[in-house]
């Protein structure tokens, strides 16, 4: 038998979850909840494996279509397992005036890895604008944001990574 | 420049950088809530006027009067009206909302409690960028300090029969949920695909209901002019908007940032005076300013002497926006500027249009060959083309496309040829980049 999606402690972490965000929604408007379920659905797992796209889609009452459309859309949804760190470095207008290409360039050769590229620990990307403009260049892992990034700093923040 | 701008008592930042500014407590210690208050012993109607009258105009991008946008509302649907906060500030260039929902999130919330008392809406969502963790935790702990102080509720802060909830929604990473209609569409759990309009959210709108969608930033002026009144508002700015606004200083100046400024603040005010940018890097002269986030048309070093508000920009046939002004310096490359400019629109085309879909990657294409020296002289004629395709200019809003984001696309590349075409063309005569290895000039400490 294949190995339970989730946890007992996450399988109630996302009932929970799940009951939430309906509140929040009509009775007939279900599927409005889409987007912030399928981010508790990454937040327990890392990323949204196709068994968990198939039980939100069951309980907001819509097809795994539906889901699948919604998670390919947007681009902070991870429809495959991504490194244990995403870095998503900004390379937009004000951030490359700052020197962001450059930044990049760095990253990409202290981690071996070339912007899309993915090992066991990181995923590199390049991504759009992070209005951090007045404070560039910047970059997110995992969604926490840095900004007014020198060598130094950025050195400091990887080093922190384990 | 020394410190010559006329300087305007900060009507939305005055608390920013305050200890705890973001807390309720702080708040209230400022006569926060003071303008629900207000609003609550006032008829709706009363309140729609008044915001009319105080000439605020939208602060996300078109500048639409708000007070006028609230009144296309019918009063008498039998469907529920919702509010949607449009948070999803996504426009490169633009970064002033974000420092409201750190730094003073009641000030919206109170915006948001105004305007739907005004509008008869009792369910709100709050739909901001997803990218934006730290900034929704702060919304989120402000709505619950709301919701436990009688605010929001079952009696909006105590006015019997008149429930208010607000949800706060994150986006996913799609900078078209920022156009109104695929906001809703994404808020209805769907991908960003905008809608043909008419008809307008404010008669079909969230769920098929009257919606009014409202930019942070307008709804956290709201509050003052209910407290302070239409007139005092109004006499703040200029003669068609109102009060004051947040613009976003970003690219090559000493220091970036965002400022609160009159309307009859120019351009080059805001990148030399000491309150402001502080001049440029040493040595360095400005190239071009973008006026209002990367869609709106590029200006020359001699069009800086303009105010940075919506009716003075127009002239200029370009745009306030989003109140995001990005200065390029002398030793910046322009045609690797509008390329990365417009691998950004080829990157966030939701694919719904054939310009636009079709359009973007093409014009990313073409640039990118005339930005590596294998570029003809026809490749810019068809840049060109490209773009009117997508949409012509001047003047805006001629777009192809079933949303503004064609438009956007387009914008900067008309207006880019048509300021420096000359540096288009020494690219395809010298088969190189003029600015070598260094488009981006070294500036900041990657140089």
């Amino acid at each position: 038998m294949a190995e339970p999606l989730f946890t007992p402690e996450e399988q109630k972490k996302f009932d929970a979850g799940i009951a939430e965000i309906l509140s929040h929604y009509p009775s007939d408007r279900k599927s409005a909840g889409m987007l912030p379920a399928l981010r508790l659905l990454q937040d327990l797992k890392g990323w949204l494996p196709p068994e968990g796209l198939r039980l939100v889609a069951k309980n907001l009452e819509v097809t795994p279509e539906r889901a699948y459309e919604v998670a390919s859309f947007y681009v902070m949804y991870h429809l495959k397992k991504p490194g244990k760190y995403v870095i998503d470095v900004c390379t937009n207008l004000s951030c490359s005036l700052w020197g962001a290409e450059k930044m990049l360039a760095y990253l990409e050769q202290k981690l071996g890895l070339t912007a899309g590229e993915t090992n066991d620990k990181f995923t590199l990307r390049e991504t759009e604008c992070l209005a951090s403009c007045g404070t560039a260049p910047c970059l997110q892992i995992n969604e926490d944001h840095h900004e007014r990034l020198t060598q130094a700093k950025l050195d400091a923040i990887l080093a922190r990574l384990s | 420049m020394a410190s010559t701008a006329k300087a305007v008592e900060p009507v939305i930042s005055a608390a920013w950088g305050k200890p705890q500014s973001w807390t309720l407590d702080s708040y209230r210690s400022r006569g926060g809530y003071d303008g629900l208050k207000r609003a609550l012993s006032m008829e709706p109607a009363a309140i729609i006027d008044e915001v009319k009258k105080s000439n605020l105009r939208g602060r996300g991008g078109a500048g639409f009067p708000t007070g006028m946008k609230w009144s296309f509302v019918p009063k008498d649907s039998p469907k529920p009206k919702y509010l949607a906060v449009n948070g999803d500030e996504s426009e490169p260039g633009t970064f002033k909302d974000r420092y409201i929902l750190e730094n003073d999130p009641h000030m919206m919330l109170e915006g948001i409690a105004i305007a739907s008392y005004a509008l008869g809406v009792h369910t709100c969502y709050v739909y901001l960028r997803g990218e934006f963790k730290f900034q929704a935790e702060r919304t989120q702990a402000a709505i619950d300090e709301a919701y436990k102080a009688g605010i929001f509720g079952k009696s909006l802060m105590g006015k019997e029969g008149f429930a208010l909830d607000c949800f706060l929604v994150r986006g996913a990473g799609a900078y078209i949920c920022g156009e109104e209609t695929a906001l809703l569409e994404s808020l209805e759990g769907k991908k960003g695909w905008p809608r043909l309009k008419p008809p307008f959210p404010a008669v079909v709108g969230l769920f098929g209901s009257p919606t009014v969608v409202n930019n942070v930033e307008t709804l956290a002026s709201v509050p003052p002019i209910l407290a302070k009144g239409a007139e005092w508002y109004a006499k703040l700015g200029t003669e068609k908007s109102g009060g004051t606004h947040l613009v976003c200083l970003s690219g090559s100046v000493n220091r970036p940032g965002v400022y609160e400024v009159g309307m009859h603040t120019t351009i080059l005010e805001l990148i030399h005076d000491d309150k402001y940018g502080q001049g440029m890097p040493k040595g360095r002269k400005v190239k071009a300013v973008i006026p209002g986030g990367s869609s709106a048309p590029v200006l020359g070093a001699d069009e800086l002497d303009v105010a940075l508000e919506f009716e003075a920009l127009k002239m200029k046939q370009t745009m306030a926006g989003s109140g995001g002004v990005i200065v390029m310096d002398d030793a910046t490359c322009m045609v690797r500027s509008l390329w990365r400019v417009a691998r950004f629109y080829a990157e966030e085309s939701c694919g719904q249009c054939t310009p636009c879909r079709e359009g973007t990657p093409w014009q990313t294409r073409l640039l990118r060959k005339i930005e590596e020296g294998r570029a003809e002289l026809s490749d810019i004629d068809m840049l060109s083309n490209v773009a009117s395709s997508i949409a012509p200019y001047p003047p805006i809003g001629l777009g192809n496309t079933i949303c503004a984001l064609g438009d956007a696309a387009a914008l900067p590349t008309h207006s880019f040829l048509m300021r420096f075409r000359d540096e288009f063309e020494a690219h395809v005569r010298e088969h190189r980049c003029p600015f070598g290895d260094r488009p981006w000039g070294s500036f900041g400490d990657w140089s």
